[in-house]
């Protein structure tokens, strides 16, 4: 048996593992990357509009701060996200745009003076002013206060991922390219490496380290249409499903992003929205208006995502051969504006549309996008059921995003949970309980078993096709546990994904090959993704209520005394169905009360506390206090911060109080 | 109308002795829109499922699935039947270890190409993320995107015709990288520094200026400016 060794075993090569990994390598520990796909491939490549951070340089950012990104992130979760780890996300974001400023990411810049931008359909003149000259810009993003989003153009993902994907190999930190993590290697209370296959050449190892940390991004590829790249098939999920100690967090969290292109299902970022673009139907008239006079085209993603399939369910849709969709309108913003900020939209236009936005419509409709659920881990990133096993970035639920990520926030918590989970990870490596014994027995053990099984699949000669299966999932997630959601389609869904379950380990395979053979893992990934799959739809089957993303037309009010909690799930061994149970969120230690979004019509069942907590809140508030007492007051969190990342950011207008030391 | 396409599609399994190198033809019936994407993986789910090839993003953004089409080097992502004659040949990048079929290991070959050329940002000491961020100018930091853009695809590379007499060539992706890096003013390297590593036949003075290189970049990268600029820059530097 072929064992590694290593300290932290990061199993995913974007930006949120590549950039725990650099954290735990200046604590002097060894990470290593395990990655399917050569690392600056991964899914946050694809990343377009920008990273929120709240530096306020822009004249349209100016007063923005922790505290409104924070209130903006609690709101955009519906109140479903932990606001503890808002907060800390809120505190971090400035430093990582800085960092990677100082890494080398070439954000686009404020330029003093005049120019002209597009709001609300009109031009308008913005003055930059001098003092910001050079600093890092920020474009207006859906469900913000303030133009917080830091961007390159279009291609912030990209500019990010190949700045970390560079300090990786700067610092010498190993990358184990085209390697997929079959099985953790655990004894039911000690995570202690994984079992990984080379896709190469098929053959299996065994890594034991002192902590593992999945960092596999979502599971979007469980649905037939999804702006996720091919590889976000929701392995991660299933690897700790399968460990049936483990467990997941709010899997039926589900992000449908407004515009995504008909059919290919390819992303073209809110950025459009927010340098001014616009929604338009069938008839060529704007309708967003109508429905949100007050954010328009820039409310919350889910919201702008539900309101149009409202208007296309009106008959507004523009017919097409592969259904019905809108019309998004960036002719406004001009073609010199597009080739310098939307660049890879008019790329993607040209190539998969054959037209020019600067010139044509382009046709949208929303397409599954973001997994807010994951891998449920405290703030630090680790597993309370499984030690030494953590997660970060958009695998995990630690939870930052509730039932609604805002546009902006994907890219920011990757590196700021991997600057946060990187300390936490070198912290347990260098404690006690990161000091511990492998068993190569329990290594063995698990590497025969997925050798076995894997031996068993490739034999496979049962009636059943693999891709006949994987469609009909595809199908069903779409159609049943998508954007409008209701209790008989979700049974109904449930019990067909079951069966599929079951069907999936009779395949009937083709070939034999146990080295690379994309038969042979798509048949393995097969039941995995069937399993993340049931784990959603079961998730929303409970769940009797509507809350940011997850719309039960049958429960469409948020329900806050039943449901203010955050679903847990477990699959047992042996189980058919996954076991879900329920972590209650609590009101009287939140900073921001459960309110209204000032979204369409208020339907809150409130929670029997929230009052109280308000006018507890609005107490504090009257004090008149700096606003750093008040927030600490309210809800105390810089110590659950490493010390390192612990200090105020400085502003244009907010100077630090006290000189840094030389 | 409706075509029915033919394919010749590559097919190696270089770690099984027993297969040669060869070739293998499908039919497929076009559909509107179809992408080489589209075809491929109906090829593989309806025809072979043990067909390898390489799609991640499938957007265009990634680098993944660079091959040669029809004699060219490109993305077969973003590459539409539409464009293309009924009869498409698909070959793997050439340069590059064959992983199987189509599937070429351009990761290995460019993080080998990162590490020797130390294509990353070289600073002094790390600034204070609590602090107000260096200021830059507007145009340059634009400037330096423009050359960020690559995406490591390695059609550059299929492209060179260095590269074919050349195994340690550094490719037209590793100028653009010095050429990225030498234009950013937070990197402290100065042209000595990167003469050290591309001043010689591997690197800048083994261009033949066929610039094939620039005529395949699916970003339409200014490759060949930048190889000149950064050719004159070497050769000042080699010279005094």
């Amino acid at each position: 048996m072929k064992i590694v060794y290593t300290d932290a075993l990061i199993i995913g090569g974007g930006l949120a593992g590549q950039r725990t990994a650099i954290g735990i390598k200046r604590r002097g520990l060894e990470p290593l990357i395990l990655s399917l796909v050569p690392a600056k491939r991964s899914h946050s490549v694809a990343a377009q509009g920008g990273m929120q951070a709240s530096l306020g340089n822009c004249v349209k950012g100016e007063g923005d701060n922790e505290d409104v990104h924070f209130e903006d992130t609690v709101r955009g979760s519906d109140w479903g996200c932990d606001q503890i780890v808002a907060r800390m996300f809120a505190h971090m974001a400035p430093k990582a745009a800085r960092e990677m400023a100082a890494w080398g990411v070439a954000w686009n810049r404020v330029r003093r003076g005049d120019h002209e931008v597009v709001i609300n359909g009109q031009r308008v003149t913005l003055t930059e002013r001098d003092a910001a000259h050079g600093l890092i810009t920020a474009r207006d993003f859906g469900g913000t206060k303030k133009w917080r989003t830091c961007y390159t153009s279009d291609g912030t993902g990209h500019a990010m991922l190949y700045t970390v994907s560079d300090r990786v190999i700067a610092e010498s930190i190993p990358v184990r390219e085209r390697v997929e993590a079959l099985a953790l290697i655990h004894d039911g209370g000690r995570c202690q490496g994984a079992v990984v296959r080379d896709l190469v050449t098929g053959e299996l190892t065994a890594y034991l380290a002192r902590a593992t940390v999945i960092a596999t991004g979502g599971y979007g590829r469980i649905w037939g249409v999804s702006t996720n790249a091919l590889i976000n098939e929701g392995m991660g999920a299933a690897l700790v499903l399968e460990t049936g100690v483990a467990r997941l967090g709010n899997m039926e969290a589900v992000q449908f992003h407004p515009t995504a292109i008909v059919p290919a299902g390819i992303l073209v970022t809110e950025g459009c929205r927010g340098d001014g673009g616009l929604l338009k139907d069938a008839d060529g008239y704007r309708f967003m208006p109508d429905y949100e006079p007050e954010k328009k085209e820039l409310a919350s993603r889910d919201v702008v995502s539900r309101r149009m399939a409202e208007h296309m369910r009106k008959g507004k849709g523009v017919a097409s051969p592969y259904g019905d969709h809108l019309w998004l309108d960036i002719t406004v913003l001009g073609a010199a504006h597009i080739d310098k900020n939307l660049r890879e939209v008019k790329d993607i236009c040209q190539y998969f549309l054959g037209i020019d936005p600067a010139k044509d419509y382009i046709p949208v409709r929303p397409t599954q996008h973001y997994s807010m659920g994951g891998v449920r881990t405290n703030f630090q990133g680790q597993s309370p059921w499984l030690q030494g096993l953590f997660s970060c970035g958009e695998a995990a639920c630690w939870d930052m995003h509730g039932f609604n990520r805002l546009g902006g926030n994907s890219v920011a918590e990757t590196v700021v949970a991997g600057m946060l989970v990187g300390e936490y990870v070198a912290d347990f490596c260098q404690s006690a309980e990161g000091d511990f014994s492998f068993s190569t027995a329990l290594a063995r053990a698990c590497l025969d078993r997925e050798q076995a099984e894997l031996s068993a699949i490739a034999a496979g000669r049962g009636s059943e096709d693999a891709v006949a299966i994987r469609r009909r999932m595809e199908a069903v997630m779409t159609d049943s546990v998508g954007l409008f959601r209701n209790g008989p389609a979700l049974e109904t869904a449930v019990a067909e994904l079951s069966d599929l379950l079951a069907r999936s380990r009779r395949l009937g395979m083709r070939g034999h090959g146990l080295d690379a053979n994309p038969e042979l893992v798509q048949a393995y990934r097969l039941p995995r993704m069937l399993k993340v799959a049931l784990t959603v739809a079961l998730g929303a089957l409970k769940r009797t209520e509507s809350r940011g993303a997850h719309f039960r037309e049958d429960f469409p009010a948020r329900n806050d005394r039943d449901w203010l909690n955050r679903t847990l799930a477990c699959w047992r061994e042996g189980d058919a169905l996954p076991t879900l149970d329920y972590e209650p969120l609590d009101v009287m230690f939140m900073e921001l009360p459960p309110g209204f979004r000032g979204y369409g019509v208020k339907n809150i069942i409130d929670h029997p506390h929230t009052a109280q907590r308000q006018a507890d809140v609005d107490e504090m508030r009257a004090a008149e206090l700096d606003r750093h007492a008040v927030q600490s007051h309210l809800m105390s969190f810089k110590q659950y911060l490493p010390e390192r990342y612990r200090g105020r950011n400085e502003r244009l207008d907010e100077p630090l109080p006290i000189p840094p030391a030389p | 109308m409706s075509r029915t396409l033919t394919f010749t599609v590559f097919r190696h399994n270089p770690r099984n002795p027993a297969d040669a190198p060869h070739t293998r033809t499908y039919h497929l019936d076009e559909t509107p829109g179809m992408t080489l994407f589209i075809a491929l993986t109906r090829l593989r789910d309806e025809q072979d499922p043990g067909l390898n090839f390489d799609f991640v993003c499938r957007a265009g953004v990634c680098g993944s699935c660079a091959m040669v089409i029809n004699g060219r080097p490109g993305l077969a992502c973003r590459t539409l039947t539409a464009n293309l004659p009924a009869e498409i040949s698909l070959f793997p990048l050439p340069g590059f270890e064959l992983i199987g079929d189509l599937s070429v290991n351009t990761g290995k070959w460019m993080r080998a190409m990162s590490e020797r050329l130390r294509a990353w940002l070289h600073v002094n000491a790390e600034a204070d993320v609590n602090l107000m961020e260096a200021p830059m100018e507007p145009e340059t930091a634009e400037a330096v995107y423009e050359l960020d853009r690559c995406i490591e695809c390695g059609c550059c590379v299929a492209g060179c015709g260095t590269a074919r007499m050349r195994p340690d060539f550094v490719g037209a992706v590793g100028m653009n990288k010095i050429a990225r890096f030498r234009l950013d003013p937070r990197d402290v390297r100065s042209d000595a520094d990167f003469y050290e590593v591309v001043g010689d036949d591997s690197g800048i003075f083994g261009c033949m200026s066929l610039l094939g290189c620039q005529d395949v970049c699916p970003k339409q990268l200014p490759l060949q400016t930048q190889i000149a600029y950064l050719r004159r820059s070497m050769v000042r530097q080699g010279v005094w």
